[in-house]
């Protein structure tokens, strides 16, 4: 079943054309990843998903329904949750305000839930945000979404920045999320990594789609290849 | 015991200054705009609890009440209508858009009432003429003690507003990141909307200490909106319980003022605040740099 | 492609300018004293506007507190006249010494984030009007007249006056003029589009700033003292008021901030309104208020600024174009 549809998506930033023409279908459970050099557009079109972004032409269907011009914050009560680049925590709240203070709904995910998934939380949790370390910062980050219990979980760039011990970890507790059925979008700069934790794998270059397919399916070279641009239509 | 009680006195003229910055302040520090109709916001509140005092007689704290609502409304309008837009639009616009409200404000009183100075002092009641004689130098009145406690209570409720409710924690998520606070379900226009009401709701409290206290008239605005950025300044910029300390500096720089000679009552005040902005941001430093 | 300063209209327009300023000198020849009166206002009202708009316009600088120097102009004036100097020779060190504060002040107060400079400009011009108004010799709260003007007969001392305006009006126009087209102007430019990438390129960005604010502070002085000379009698309740800010707040934003043909624009429009609504009053500033927040929300770049945009039209040669040579083939 068809979770999110996207026809024709074209973002811009005043003249600049981040995202081209862009037609996405992701199925309800699929773990897609969104690869592609920096500057590609794949941020932008993951703001423009989740609402943060307003999107020159195009359209964005959920679940069926039209979302294009839908505020970022209603998204979030439909189901859709983004984990910014760069985290964004509220620095001055503590990790529970941080949790609490995002809109709830329904769902498996709760404040203690969240803290089960990310122990290292667990004694931190009346600690002020700007005081967490980058790894704890990012478990926060991805609390924070989770706490709406969100259908379509958009994950940018949750690498950036980490040591690989910690990556390592957050992505053990992604696996405990992806195990619950969420759908989920990342964007992910190790290819290696992404390749191995999504079903399919979407490459775009200079706002357009290069390259989609199985993750199974495609070999490194051709990943590469299209990651680069090499071999660029003429 | 002159310069104590002039402190003492400070305090009391203070505490009304910071009731009057509080709002100010809450919008500052929300939405990163200084409204420069504030004061006549605050002169508004006078008015209307003055209209209902003429026309019911009730007491003016009572009258204050009921004219409460009708501020809170106000505030959402004003958001929704001038404010909002001058958000997006840099730092100029807002400052540009509210002082044109302020003149508007000023004249549109101006039509409606007369430019007499007025005051509900008479009108409420016993708390504006009792007071205690502390020492033979020292008196305290009634009214300046009842300021000063809901000064307290004021700040009080908005530290706990702030740091213990959800709404609290949504407006200070909305102040520090307004697009990751809308990524994680937050109207930020609602919690505008919602920080604007509250500070004018404030602001008319402290009109309504002001036309108790003093008198005013329809011009009245402009002067207090000056004295509530001082005491916003001096007490810096960002800072809750700073905009209560400042304005009761200012007050008691003025009241110290007053005491050298009358007429440099509101000067002192003035050069306090220059001071505090020279020493903070001013060329001082610098100019001791390059002088060497 | 060449990069142009003088396009053709601007060619003509200057020309038209230069006979207009010539014209002018004209007025006091032809007109009745009260009508010389008026359009002494218009020149006072031009320079105002011109002035608010190097700060705000070209420098960001967004001062509610210019009354300051226009009350030291007009002050000054009835100091130096008192202690004897000629009175239009004391007009001419009013000036100079509005224009001298500037720089101290502007020590600090360029230093300032937006709202502490606009309402910090403000706070100095209050404190500057107290301590006027607590100096017997200047009048104190009561005001003062320029008696000292009486020694000319009426139209003379109108023609006079006007003359004075003309020529301050023509100098501050020019050095704002000139001060656009050099390099200096260029980098104003940068700094109002990206100041920090301005800086990083090397611009001085204080002392640019610095330079306007003076040359502001000398010419709200050179207002203030005309103000006072058409006028006679000042006082600290009106010279310092606030409500001066208004007027260039308005005739800026409606005619065209970060223009230089808008203030003026601005100013006309002004002088027209305040000559057929002759009552002023109340309902007057509401309209004037609520257009100038109208204009701040909904058309920030004035009428003129809206008009150049749409047209491209540019009558004073204060930038740059670009045009493009006929056969050049557009490269990709």
């Amino acid at each position: 079943m068809t979770l999110l549809q996207v026809e024709g998506l074209d973002c811009r930033y005043g003249l600049l054309q981040a995202v081209r023409g862009v037609s996405i279908e992701v199925a309800n459970g699929e773990t897609v990843a969104l690869i592609g050099a920096n500057g590609a557009g794949k941020s932008t079109l993951l703001r423009a998903l989740a609402g943060a972004h307003r999107p020159h032409a195009g359209r964005v269907l959920f679940d069926g329904r039209d979302i294009t011009s839908m505020p970022a914050h209603r998204r979030v009560s439909l189901g859709i949750a983004l984990v910014p680049e760069g985290r964004r925590l509220f620095p001055s709240l503590t990790v529970e305000e941080n949790l609490r203070v995002s809109a709830s709904r329904k769902g498996r995910w709760s404040v203690q839930s969240v803290l089960d998934l990310f122990p290292m939380l667990q004694p931190r949790r009346h600690m002020v945000a700007a005081n967490l370390s980058g790894g704890e910062q990012q478990a926060v980050a991805i609390g924070r979404a989770l706490m709406s219990n969100p259908r379509l979980l958009l994950l940018d760039e949750v690498s950036l920045g980490l040591a690989p011990v910690v990556v390592d970890a957050v992505y053990r507790s992604l696996a405990d999320i992806l195990r619950e059925g969420t759908t989920v979008i990342l964007v992910e700069q190790d290819l290696g990594r992404a390749l191995k934790v999504a079903g399919r794998v979407i490459c775009m270059l200079e706002g357009r789609i290069v390259l989609e397919g199985a993750a199974a399916s495609l070999d490194r070279d051709r990943v590469v290849g299209a990651y680069f641009g090499l071999k660029r239509p003429a | 015991m002159t310069i104590v009680n002039a402190v003492l006195q400070g305090i009391f003229l203070g505490a009304f200054y910071a009731v009057l910055a509080c709002g100010l302040s809450v919008m500052f520090g929300v939405m990163r705009i200084i409204n420069l109709a504030h004061g006549d916001i605050a002169v508004l509140g006078a008015y209307a609890v003055f209209v209902i005092v003429q026309s019911t007689g009730m007491s003016p704290f009572v009258a204050f009440v009921v004219a409460l609502p009708l501020m809170i409304v106000l505030g959402y309008v004003l958001q929704l209508t001038i404010l909002e837009r001058s958000l997006k639009s840099g730092i100029l616009i807002p400052l540009l858009a509210t002082f044109g409200l302020s003149i508007v404000i000023q004249n549109l009183l101006l039509l409606r009432f007369s430019p007499d100075v007025r005051s509900l002092g008479g009108d409420a009641g016993a708390v504006t003429t009792s007071s205690w004689q502390v020492t033979s130098g020292l008196s305290v009145s009634a009214l300046g003690i009842v300021i000063l406690l809901v000064a307290l209570v004021v700040f009080g409720a908005l530290q706990v507003f702030l740091s213990r409710t959800r709404t609290g924690w949504m407006m200070r998520a909305t102040a520090e990141d307004a697009d990751a606070a809308e990524l994680v379900g937050i109207d930020s226009r609602g919690v505008y909307a919602r920080a604007t009401a509250l500070a004018v709701a404030i602001a008319a409290l402290g009109g309504l200490f002001l036309a108790i206290r003093s008198v005013f008239d329809p011009l009245s605005g402009p002067t207090q909106l000056i004295f509530a950025f001082e005491a916003v300044v001096i007490g810096g910029m960002g800072s809750l319980w700073g905009t209560l300390v400042g304005g009761l500096a200012l007050g008691v720089a003025q009241t110290v003022g007053a005491q050298i000679n009358p007429e440099y009552s509101a000067l002192a005040g003035h050069l306090l605040f220059l001071a505090v902005l020279i020493v903070r941001y001013g060329g001082v430093r610098v100019a001791l740099r390059t002088a060497r | 492609m060449r990069v142009l300063r003088w396009t053709n209209t601007s060619k003509v327009f200057t020309g038209t300018a230069l006979a207009i300023a010539a014209l002018l000198a004209t007025v006091p020849l032809v007109f009745e004293t009260d009508v010389v009166q008026k359009l002494t206002n218009l020149l006072i009202l031009v320079l105002l506007a011109v002035m608010w708009n190097a700060l705000a316009g070209y420098g960001g600088l967004l001062s509610i507190g210019q009354q300051a120097f226009i009350g030291i102009g007009a002050y000054g004036t009835v100091f130096f006249a008192g202690l004897g100097v000629s009175p239009y020779l004391a007009m001419l060190l009013a000036t100079l010494v509005a224009g001298l504060i500037s720089v101290p002040i502007s020590l600090f107060a360029l230093r300032l984030r937006a709202a502490q400079f606009a309402i910090g400009m403000w706070v100095i011009a209050e404190a500057i009007s107290i301590l006027v108004r607590l100096d017997q010799n200047l009048g104190a709260g009561t005001g003062i007249s320029l008696i000292q003007l009486n020694q000319y007969a009426p139209n003379f001392r109108q023609a006079y006056t006007f003359w004075l305006a003309l020529a301050f009006a023509i100098i501050f126009l020019s050095a704002l003029f000139v001060l656009l087209r050099s390099p200096l102007g260029v980098s104003l430019q940068a700094i109002r589009d990206d100041e920090d990438a301005a800086r990083s390129l090397g611009v001085r960005v204080a002392g640019r700033k610095r330079l306007l604010f003076v040359l502001a502070g000398f010419g709200c002085g050179a207002a203030g003292v005309l103000i006072g000379a058409n006028t006679l009698f000042i006082e600290p309740g009106s010279i310092f008021s606030v409500q001066w800010t208004a007027y260039m707040i308005f005739m800026v934003l409606v005619g065209g901030l970060g223009t230089f043909e808008g203030p003026i624009l601005g100013a006309i429009l002004l002088f027209a309104i305040q000559t057929t609504f002759t009552q002023g009053g109340p309902w007057y500033l509401v309209g004037l208020g609520a257009t100038a927040a109208l204009f701040a929300l909904v058309l920030p770049r004035g009428i003129w600024g809206t008009i150049e945009e749409r047209l491209g039209l540019q009558l004073l040669p204060v930038g740059y174009r670009v045009v493009e040579m006929k056969g050049e083939e557009r490269t990709a």
